[in-house]
């Protein structure tokens, strides 16, 4: 099938999801659809990124998200590098810029970058040539995650605007949470969060979700249940005293379930912590949940993202050919 | 002579002159020449400009000793004679922490060799500024030191807290306390708000702040000690400095000019270079510091000069060190308050040389013969962009890079000797 050749975005990086207009993510979400075909053909290679160097930079540990880009990169043809911090020069004492600097000598078209603190990316971005996409900021960015997400719920229901989407638990801590609200608020989708006070920014109210502190209450009615990891790795001491009550009052379960709409979609951005934030049965409940299509979404969101970035629409491919026919002759 | 006198000490404001013998002030008046100005001496025309007393700032961070790359006690005093100010109070926050008598007088002596203006060292409340044993405070009083304090850090224990109050207030020793509750403050690195719910960044809350200042009023009740609180940033906090002032207990407290210039806004993108200790509050805390400086709550202005290099501010928000410089943006920010703000010139002035020499018991900060001639003429409309790459202090971060001020150190005179001119 033939892919779009271009999309309307013109930004040189994919840093966050804030800001981002409702043009843009439906046409990143139009150019991932037309790949999820594409991906489940036997022959899934294609040419429009022949000749590009993509660089995965993680300054954190990560399986599916670096995997899945990997995978986007070289499925458009680029050839893909992978960097971890084991064994990087960053393990030498070497800061985040030199390094950025360093793989920016090397002329790479596009950066892939996950870091553990917030803002980290988009300080990266501002030191380099190449365009840089955010794959995970500490606790601030995910956007491609958000954008998966959106494709996920889009292809289920055919629709974003009007759904009431909830997002459950660790949202203080989480990227995913942030970027999910952005993308959704700005779809035209009631987005409400579910946790406990400690859990939750102080302020997120200002981003135009619900707040609840019930998750009975907060699903009721919801299309779509995005639940969140806890990340005990990124907490400075206890912010709920046990698993056990964790799960007890905020994990999702049959019953918790059961308030929601029928045929609620149930999400996780992984790794799931199953009997901590999600019941296995559910997790694994093919009827309801959705969680490895998203995985699946993750790979053709990544490939429109790469393109977006990397393959100048049509007209500015003319301006550049016009230019270059000015300066240098036919 | 032809300036505008200044004195937030005495109240003048008139057209006048000021004649200067050896390093200090002679006379002072309309009518110091009334025979006109002899040819003999050497004349300054200032040509209508503000003539005050030099500025004091008591709250400035060198380098000096153990980070000299960022700055040291001589370039400090070069950007404190660029910015107007001729008096500074170092931090003890240095490696070695001055918290021992021979460090407080090393740091006096360094300064009576390098420095351009005067330069008085605080020592340490407590060893190491670990917040555990108390430091000699007796002998770093004898030695020089004009106050206690543990520089960007509080002291945590109330227990230390109250001890080293009871102890102070014996020497009749100024403690100085950046209250910020730290164990509430974990973690955090800016305002608790909006902005730090978009960005992903704990943040600390506007509590931590009163928390601290209403304990450690509590503790200055129960022991009498004379407390200053060096960079105050919230309403509430100063609603507690105002109730305590109220009840007649000898509290004291500063703002930094980013606390009345800028909110939390100005982080934006994850700017380090407004990173500040304490963070950088809500518009609603900065309209009530400006308040608190009108109405006299807030006693005094300082800087909180806090040289970082690129190494300690080109990082991830998270991992990168607080602070800005100030020297060189002390006055036009201040004045800030005069051109936007509707305060009296004389009421901002009195905040950055009566006030904290009155705090600290420096015979400075008024325009009074046999004072030493500390002296800066400026012109309060002067406009000017804010460009660190012309600050004379070695370090670049300024929270205020771009910002088109009015008002600028012309001449500014240390004990008798012009230390910086720029025009007149």
């Amino acid at each position: 099938m033939n892919a779009p050749t271009s999309v309307p975005f013109a930004r040189r990086h994919l840093l966050r999801i804030e800001g981002l207009s409702a043009a843009e993510i439906n046409g990143l979400l139009d150019l991932a659809d037309s790949y999820v075909e594409l991906n489940r053909q036997v022959e899934k290679k294609q040419s429009v990124l022949r000749g590009r160097t993509q660089i995965n930079l993680f300054f954190e540990s990560s399986t599916r998200t670096r995997t899945s880009f990997e995978l986007a990169g070289k499925r458009l043809g680029a050839d893909v590098i992978n960097m971890s911090v084991e064994g990087s020069s960053i393990k030498k004492g070497e800061t985040m810029i030199d390094t950025a600097m360093t793989l920016n000598a090397m002329h790479p078209d596009v950066l892939v970058v996950r870091h553990h603190d917030s803002g980290a990316v988009e300080l990266l971005s501002q030191k380099v040539d190449s365009a840089v996409i955010n794959a995970g900021d500490g606790s601030h960015e995910h956007p491609t995650q958000a954008l998966l997400d959106a494709l996920t719920i889009r292809r289920r229901r055919g629709k974003l605007a009007g759904l009431t989407v909830a997002i459950c638990g660790d949202v203080l801590h989480s990227r995913v949470a942030r970027s999910n609200i952005h993308l959704l608020t700005t779809m035209g989708i009631e987005v409400r969060v579910i946790a406990p006070p400690t859990l939750l920014p102080r302020f997120i109210d200002r981003l135009g979700v619900g707040v609840f502190y019930d998750m009975k209450k907060g699903l009721q009615g919801c299309d779509a249940i995005m639940m969140l990891r806890l990340q005990t790795e990124r907490m400075h001491g206890a912010f709920v005293p046990s698993i056990r009550e964790y799960f007890r009052f905020y994990g999702l379960d049959k019953e918790k379930l059961a308030s929601a709409k029928p045929d609620a979609l149930i999400m996780h951005p992984g790794p799931m912590n199953r009997g901590v934030e999600i019941d296995t049965v559910l997790a694994d409940d093919i009827d309801r949940s959705v969680i490895r299509e998203q995985v699946e979404m993750g790979v053709a969101v990544r490939m429109a993202c790469l393109q977006a970035l990397l393959v100048p629409a049509p007209n500015r491919a003319a301006k550049v050919e016009r230019l270059r026919t000015v300066l240098f002759g036919p | 002579m032809n300036a505008r006198l200044l004195d937030p000490a005495t109240g003048r404001d008139e057209r006048g002159d000021l004649l200067v013998d050896g390093y200090m002030i002679a006379d002072v008046g309309a009518r110091v020449f009334p025979d006109g100005v002899p040819s003999t001496i050497e004349t300054i025309d200032c040509r209508g400009f503000c003539l005050a007393p030099g500025l004091i700032d008591i709250r400035v961070f060198t380098g000096e000793p153990g980070a000299e790359h960022k700055e040291t006690l001589a370039t400090a005093s070069e950007a404190a004679a660029a910015g107007g100010v001729t008096t500074i109070v170092v931090m003890p926050e240095t490696d070695p922490v001055i918290d021992d008598v021979a460090l407080v007088e090393f740091i006096a002596r360094r300064a009576r060799e390098a420095a351009k203006v005067n330069v008085y060292p605080t020592a340490a409340i407590t060893k190491g500024l670990k917040g555990e044993g108390m430091t000699e405070i007796g002998l770093l009083k004898l030695a020089g030191a004009v106050a206690i304090t543990d520089g960007s850090f509080a002291v945590a224990s109330a227990q230390v807290m109250r001890r080293t109050l009871s102890y102070a207030s014996s020497f009749d020793m100024l403690v100085m306390q950046n209250a910020i509750e730290p164990t509430l403050a974990l973690g955090g690195h800016l305002n608790e708000g909006e902005v730090a719910t978009r960005l992903g960044l704990a943040g600390i809350p506007t509590e931590a702040e009163t928390i601290m200042v209403e304990r450690d009023i509590r503790l200055v009740e129960l022991t009498g000690a004379r407390y200053h609180v060096v960079s105050i940033s919230t309403a509430a906090a100063i609603d507690a400095i105002r109730r305590a002032k109220a009840r007649g207990l000898p509290v004291t407290c500063a703002a930094a000019p980013y606390h009345f210039a800028l909110n939390e806004n100005a982080v934006g993108n994850y700017r380090t270079f407004a990173k500040t200790s304490p963070p950088l509050r809500t518009e609603e805390d900065r309209l009530a510091v400006v308040e608190g400086l009108r109405e006299g709550t807030i006693d005094i202005i300082a800087s909180s000069h806090n040289p970082q290099d690129q190494d300690s501010k080109r990082l991830p928000f998270a991992q990168a060190d607080a602070g800005v410089i100030g020297l060189e943006t002390l006055l036009p920010v201040s004045l800030e308050l005069f051109h936007n703000e509707g305060m009296p010139l004389l009421d901002v002035l009195r905040k950055l040389t009566i006030a904290p020499a009155s705090l600290l018991g420096l015979r400075a900060g008024a325009l009074k013969p046999g004072l030493p001639a500390d002296l800066v003429i400026f012109d309060p409309h002067q406009p000017w962009i804010v460009d660190a790459e012309k600050f004379l202090s070695k370090s670049k971060n300024t929270a205020f890079e771009d910002r088109a001020v009015k008002g600028r150190a012309a001449v500014t005179v240390v004990a008798g000797a012009i230390v910086h001119r720029n025009g007149l």
